[in-house]
């Protein structure tokens, strides 16, 4: 019994030191919003395209026929990161042959395709979610966001924030060539 | 003075009144009561611990309308939080899901207490053996004898 009482300090210390070495562990990011959407099939939805510009619009069925595994980016005209990240999606589409698509998030569709007229498109198909409620069905929680969509379409990675980092960029490509491994 | 209080006062009463907005309320109030009540206890995925209900964030509001939308289509409570955790897992509810993996979550303190109280009743229960056993072995009639010599002395001398 004395024994336990005097192990008890040390202990509370060990649980102490472990809780902090999880807490303070600086790869740990406390506002990380987990998602039940990974490693399940793309949700169902069906999004006209943007109006007023050539590129088709964005459906469920698209994502399950690509064959490979593609880039499904959620963007918008009125956000500023999605600005600087458009450069390196440009770059990955163009230098990398990555096939990217697009969610055009709630959004209006002149703005949209003045940013698209003005930067260029990169996106195979952009779809327009005006009402936001193609971006809750893939549970996302601010723009940009961006999931990896392997041949089967499943969804195997998503990256929230923008692609602009090397190590942001390394960890998209990375999920993309895993998810080209045949299972 | 007055008049500024009453100005500073008007000015945060109305950003309490954020988050939802009037032309999302529904006509029906029974439905809109319970709308509330689910608005409450579902995180908004932008703010973390700010529920939807009270939330300016965009998503919040789509989902507020998402939500109110299940309600219409006759949906229960029940099915409104599964139709969210189905997209944002458990994260999402304030009150987690009472399952396996949340087990030490919602019985740990009670297995803390009972560690507790079983100490304090080790503890008490050595303490009062220990009295016991000390006033078994009472003094001696000798012993009582010089106690009360001793006593019987200190009262002369006052």
């Amino acid at each position: 019994m004395k024994r336990m009482v005097v192990a008890l300090p040390a202990l509370v210390a060990l649980i102490l030191g472990g809780f902090f070495l999880w807490g303070l562990n600086p790869d740990r990011d406390p506002n990380a919003v987990p998602t039940a959407r990974i490693a399940k099939p793309v949700p169902e939805f069906d999004l006209p395209a943007v109006a007023g510009i050539e590129t088709p619009g964005l459906s469920a069925d698209n994502l399950r026929e690509t064959g490979e595994p593609v880039l499904v980016n959620v963007f918008a005209s009125w956000c500023v990161p999605c600005r600087a990240e458009h450069a390196v999606l440009t770059r990955f589409v163009e230098q990398d042959g990555i096939r990217l698509m697009g969610i055009n998030y709630q959004d209006k569709p002149e703005d949209a395709a003045d940013w698209l007229a003005d930067l260029g498109n990169p996106y195979e198909r952009i779809g327009s979610d005006l009402d936001g409620r193609v971006g809750v069905d893939w549970a996302i929680s601010g723009v940009p966001e961006t999931f990896v969509v392997d041949a089967n379409g499943v969804v195997v990675f998503r990256y929230v924030g923008p692609i602009i980092a090397p190590e942001a960029q390394a960890e998209v490509r990375a999920a993309l060539d895993a998810a080209k491994e045949p299972l | 003075m007055k008049r500024w209080i009453l100005v500073l006062f008007i000015t945060f009463a109305a950003s309490l009144a954020w988050g939802l907005e009037p032309d999302e309320i529904l006509s029906d109030r029974g439905l809109e009561q319970r709308a509330r009540d689910l608005s409450k206890q579902l995180r908004c995925v932008v703010c973390l611990n700010q529920d939807i209900d009270s939330s300016n964030a965009g998503v919040a509001r789509t989902m507020r309308i998402l939500l109110r939308e299940r309600l219409v289509a006759g949906d229960s409570d029940e099915e409104v939080r599964a139709f969210f955790v189905e997209r944002y897992g458990d994260f999402v509810l304030f009150q987690p899901p009472l399952k396996g993996s949340t087990y030490l979550l919602w019985f740990g303190p009670f297995v803390f207490f009972g560690i507790g109280a079983g100490i304090v009743v080790v503890v008490f229960r050595r303490h009062r053996a220990k009295t016991v056993r000390m006033s078994a072995g009472s003094l001696s009639a000798e012993e009582e004898h010089e106690i009360n010599a001793f006593l019987q002395s200190e009262e002369e001398h006052k």
